[in-house]
């Protein structure tokens, strides 16, 4: 009899345990999937929790628009693998609606027009919890977050008034109107991801593997050329061996040089970096220290 | 490589940020920009060291009041282990942040400053983590530099402590000198204590025993979720998911479902990898039953013969965590206990506790935020429960402000009869 489990394991049964609690409790809960190593993670774990049923609520894909084809086909394949039902909220949709203005200039960036598609969409599907891929390692705000994270009706942070969170006993309980953020992967670091991403034999998108692409440099970080960003005229394209630590929208997701083309050169190489994953690769979390908690108070994933 | 829980008690003043930004920077489990980034702001502060404690301040309140709000979450690993740590502020509503990080530690690291020695908030921090049951206790005598290193200082603090916690249910206390702030005995051995013939704070860490503070006993398995798929695959397919929360659950077990009483053996334990012969906790599985039973979600399966208490009167110590109501007789609450929700009225109130003298206050007619207090409860349905020193998992309940839909207090049931 195996009696000791390895933190993987540990990890793994809270996850489940957390998902399965939601679905348990909440009328309407979805998943909020990005394509990224951590909602693949993430559904992998709804997968497990419910088998040999099917996930018992829909995902949804907050869609800025700007996107890595890949990104996209491999989206939908998985869509079709699990037979989940598959939201899609578009950034595109509500800027030509005129429901949201676009930023303009050199440094437009979609992200924060991210924060309102994604409440409209909780809104209008009446969610009442949404899954996260966010880890507590990522980021100075995220460390103080709970793992189920109270939003009120204007889907707001409040990270003063935070439930106590005690034990395994989660409380879920909320008015119409407001709704729960719920993070079962918060303990999880990047190098668990990608032990478990191993470990379980799960595909993730090919360009977390080092590929030949062509990049730019900006703020210090490798941006891929693509039609949605606008060069500055010092900004030379240039064709380097890249690999992308994190995945999001295609104009604020930097690569980093890597030969890395498989899983065990992956773990190898996070496991000896000396930057964050954020720090290396997100424009969005550079703007000021305390980015990230200003855009969760305003109901940011 | 396994899992390490710790919670670190103590104040700003005692260097409990320090230290852990020390265990994080020792271990290399800090990262370059992160490195940056603060000592950009010790720069701007005028701080006479770079500043590890930003590490762990991750609200911009914090940061720039200097001071911790809320229980922040770090990881680091070693060879040996991964370790999750709780950092619980000291000094501001203490007992609500120590026990939202501390209800699920392996181990509690509280800080002493070795100028000072044993204080009133040590001795709060100490109770909270034992009756909280946290079952390893590190006492990290802190500022060992600013002592001369003396091992006189060293010793009565030990003494001091040894004496106090007496008094406790403590099993495993270990005492480390250290110097948070110079990293002497924290990672690297210090070269200043030739006297400490004892391990490093992280090798302690590293090595402490852990596997048997699980209730390998009484068999506990609340069911969280019925998975009936509707498939032609699956058609008679009937399965209780949940997480083992003690025991040892086998395949081919009689057992016993609680509320009902009903008895049946176990059929089969699956997980999404395959069936297993056996489970233990914390595992999340599903077990399917031999005969077809009414079973659903707050039940609990157990062995027939080693069962929790099923009664709807508890006797509790309760942490009331509300800072806006307070906990009186006849007061009406939510109440949830591993996967059942009920509604439960409070009683009686019997004391308020006073952890620094340990003295009962018979004469409260309330418990207010960060009170800790022995009450009765009656609930509407009932409860399946174990003694809180048994299980952690089965003895422990929260309750809800059924207005607000706050959580407002933990509790942990001493005697379930």
């Amino acid at each position: 009899m195996k009696t000791q489990l390895s933190h993987l394991a540990m990890l793994e049964a809270e996850a489940i345990h957390i998902v399965r609690e939601v679905a348990a409790e909440f009328e309407r809960p979805c998943m909020l999937f990005s394509g990224g190593k951590d909602s693949i993670v993430m559904l992998h774990l709804a997968v497990k929790a419910f088998s040999p049923a099917p996930i018992p609520f829909p995902i949804m894909h907050v869609d800025t628009g700007h996107n890595f084809d890949e990104v996209i086909e491999f989206r939908d394949r998985r869509v079709a693998e699990t037979g989940v039902r598959l939201v899609v909220a578009s950034v595109q949709e509500a800027i030509d609606e005129g429901l949201v203005t676009e930023e303009t200039g050199l440094r437009a960036s979609r992200n924060r027009l991210q924060t309102s598609v994604l409440l409209d969409a909780i809104e209008k599907h009446r969610f009442t919890a949404l899954f996260g891929g966010a880890r507590r390692d990522e980021e100075k705000a995220r460390a103080k977050e709970r793992i189920f994270s109270f939003r009120d009706e204007f889907g707001q942070w409040d990270p003063k008034g935070q439930r106590p969170e005690v034990w395994n006993l989660y409380n879920g309980r909320h008015n119409l109107g407001e709704h729960m953020r719920v993070f079962p992967i918060s303990n999880w670091t990047e190098l668990d991801v990608w032990h478990y991403i191993r470990d379980e034999n799960i595909e993730v998108p090919h360009i977390y593997y080092a590929h030949r692409r062509e990049v730019f440099s900006r703020d210090g970080m490798w941006l891929a050329t693509t039609p949605f960003l606008k060069l500055a005229e010092s900004e030379q394209p240039q064709e380097r061996l890249v690999r992308f630590r994190t995945i999001g929208d295609a104009t604020c997701t930097g690569a980093v040089d890597s030969p890395a083309t498989n899983i065990d050169q992956v773990i190898e190489e996070v496991a000896a970096t000396r930057i964050t994953e954020r720090g290396a690769t997100r424009a969005d979390d550079r703007v000021t220290e305390a980015a990230m908690e200003d855009r969760k108070k305003e109901g940011y994933f | 490589m396994d899992l390490l829980r710790l919670a670190t008690a103590g104040s700003v003043d005692d260097g409990k940020s320090t230290l852990i930004g020390r265990l994080l920077y020792d271990s290399k489990s800090i990262f370059e920009d992160q490195l940056e980034s603060i000592e950009t702001t010790s720069a701007n502060r005028g701080d006479e060291h770079t500043n590890l404690a930003l590490l762990t301040d991750g609200l911009r309140a914090e940061r720039e009041q200097g001071i911790t709000i809320d229980v922040a979450h770090r990881y680091f690993a070693t060879p040996e282990r991964k370790f999750i740590i709780a950092d619980t502020p000291g000094h501001i509503q203490y007992t609500r942040n120590m026990v939202t990080g501390a209800s699920t530690a392996d181990l509690a690291i509280i800080l002493i400053d070795a100028r000072i020695g044993i204080q009133e908030q040590s001795r709060r921090h100490s109770y909270i983590a034992n009756l909280l049951q946290i079952p390893h206790f590190v006492l990290a005598i802190n500022k060992m530099d600013l002592v001369g290193y003396s091992e006189d200082v060293f010793r009565q603090i030990k003494a001091d402590y040894t004496e106090f916690a007496g008094r406790l249910d403590v099993h495993d206390l270990t005492f480390v000198p250290i110097s948070a702030l110079h990293g002497d005995n924290v990672v690297n051995r210090s070269a200043n204590m030739d006297w400490y013939q004892g391990a490093t704070l992280m090798h302690h860490l590293e090595e402490v025993y852990i596997a048997s503070d699980r209730n390998m006993v009484d068999v506990r398995f609340p069911v969280q979720y019925v998975l009936r798929p509707q498939s032609t695959e699956h058609h008679d397919y009937r399965g209780y998911a949940g997480t083992v929360t003690g025991g040892v659950l086998r395949a081919g077990d009689e057992v016993m479902v609680l509320p009902s009483g009903l008895t049946t053996r176990i059929a089969k334990i699956e997980t999404a990898d395959g069936p297993v012969a056996d489970a233990v906790s914390p595992m999340a599985v599903t077990v399917l039953l031999e005969d077809d039973i009414d079973v659903s979600r707050g039940d609990m399966i157990c062995r027939v013969n080693n069962q929790p208490t099923v009664t709807q009167d508890l006797e509790a110590m309760v942490c009331w965590m509300s800072d806006s109501t307070q906990l009186r007789q006849g007061a009406k609450l939510a109440i949830k206990h591993t996967t059942r929700w009920a509604r439960a009225v409070v009683k009686e109130l019997r004391y308020r506790l006073d952890i620094n003298t340990s003295h009962r206050d018979e004469s409260v007619d309330h418990l207010a935020l960060n009170d800790i207090g022995r009450v009765r409860l009656r609930t509407t349905q009932p409860i399946l429960a174990d003694e809180y020193s048994r299980n952690r998992y089965t003895g422990s309940f929260i309750l809800v402000d059924e207005a607000t839909n706050v959580t407002v207090a933990a509790g942990m049931i001493v005697d379930p009869t």
